[in-house]
């Protein structure tokens, strides 16, 4: 399973310099596996991928966590879904009022987008997710609600024994540094649990999500903890702020890395065109 | 262990920064948690007791009318909640581990996810000692 990521800003795509080198672009990641390609998230990253792969492609995937803007932003803008009888699968959290198809259409119409979803020329179904287990060729998905203001989840994505999870934007505890001792009472903990390689919120250091309570990310202290507690192998801090430079990021880690208990547990920055086999 | 529901770790995240006693359940009646307010009125801190079967803890915590007559579990807020999933109120008063006895008002709801899925239920009791 290789997994590629295309876009690890969050809250916005930058444009400056100073954070070029760990990417500009929002949340979008790709999982290939046997020729399938797995899009999760549809960010600004998403512009990234090579369309002609999707092109040639009998049926394309696309998993999003939730619907905030730099999590769809790119989504309109995927050429393949403009493939008249493409057969495109849309992936996403139910919620208790209204349903995915309706609240992805708030933005795939007008006046925010020029098309409404309807009018899309591909083969386009829309599948509600909620504390969910299905197979798509190979791979077993597990998805399960995570804390996160609006309906979110998390994707935990296995291939035989290699695992592979994702939860971009969370904030497992709200208002305090400290998890719960015993992961059993921790959001996301199942979904994490002995993972290969973890990508997940880390978009504050300590000091500033003291005063961030509750705008739904993590501190890295969280992403460590959870991290610990589920028995993670490697875990890549993602959802960078957009006001963090290259040189910030990077003192963010090695901070990181020093407050790690776990020897056999590997922090590192997801980046922008990085590549990871497991 | 599988962990619970996100809307019940958020209802324990809320228990926890909350200053009247709360008691959560999951959907077979089974305490999941209790918080630091509540050991004060139940007597024994939840360390101490951990997971408890319904059985087992309805009859530590004695639920009685004012005339010292046991309460059918039925009629009780939290049985309510469990059984019906509905909301419910009620004032009575229990007996605690330590044989203390505490009028208490307790109001109780169900926990349904986004999902629809029944998780669980909680109970807020506020202690009512006046006219005891």
């Amino acid at each position: 399973m290789k997994i590629r990521i295309l876009g690890c800003r969050g809250s916005y795509p930058t444009a400056k310099k100073e954070n070029a080198l760990y990417g500009q672009s929002t949340s979008c990641v790709e999982v290939i596996h046997d020729g399938r390609r797995l899009i999760l998230d549809a960010g600004t990253g998403i512009l990234g991928l090579n369309f002609s792969d999707y092109f040639d492609l009998p049926r394309i995937d696309i998993f999003l966590t939730h619907l905030h803007m730099d999590h769809i932003q790119g989504l309109g803008f995927f050429k393949p879904l403009f493939v008249p009888g493409k057969e495109v699968h849309i992936w996403g959290p139910g919620g208790s009022t209204h349903s995915l198809k309706n609240r992805l259409n708030r933005y795939l119409s007008p006046p925010l987008f020029p098309l409404p979803l309807r009018d899309l020329p591909c083969e386009l179904e829309i599948h509600e997710l909620a504390d969910s287990d299905f197979s798509i060729d190979g791979l077993n998905i597990k998805t399960e609600f995570v804390i996160h203001p609006g309906p979110t989840i998390g994707y935990r994505i296995e291939r035989g024994e290699k695992i592979f999870v994702y939860i971009p934007d969370h904030e497992p505890m709200i208002g305090s540094q400290e998890l719960y001792s015993g992961s059993r009472w921790i959001s996301g903990s199942s979904l994490c649990a002995q993972a290969d390689v973890l990508i997940h919120d880390a978009q504050y250091t300590e000091e500033e999500y003291e005063s961030r309570y509750g705008w739904g990310h993590s501190s890295v202290k969280h992403m460590i903890e959870l991290a610990e507690h589920s028995k993670v192998k490697t875990v890549y801090m993602f959802h960078h702020d957009p006001d963090h430079s290259d040189a910030f990021l990077e003192d963010m880690v090695t901070k990181a890395q020093k407050k790690v208990d776990d020897p056999l547990l590997s922090v590192k920055l997801a980046s922008q065109g990085l590549e990871i086999e497991i | 262990m599988a962990a619970p529901e996100i809307e019940i770790i958020l209802n324990r995240q809320l228990a926890d920064c909350l200053s009247v006693p709360v008691f959560i359940v999951d959907p077979e009646g089974t305490l999941l948690f209790y918080n630091e307010p509540a050991e004060s009125i139940l007597g024994k801190r939840f360390e101490e007791t951990g997971e408890m079967k319904r059985m087992e803890w309805s009859t530590i915590f004695q639920p009685i009318d004012g005339e010292g007559r046991p309460i059918p579990p039925e009629e009780l807020p939290l049985v309510i909640a469990l059984t019906q999933q509905k909301p419910a109120h009620k004032r009575f008063f229990i007996k605690n581990y330590n044989g203390d006895r505490h009028r208490i008002n307790v109001t109780s709801y169900p926990i349904i996810g986004r999902s629809k899925k029944f998780s669980g239920a909680v109970a807020i009791f506020w202690t009512d000692n006046e006219d005891v």
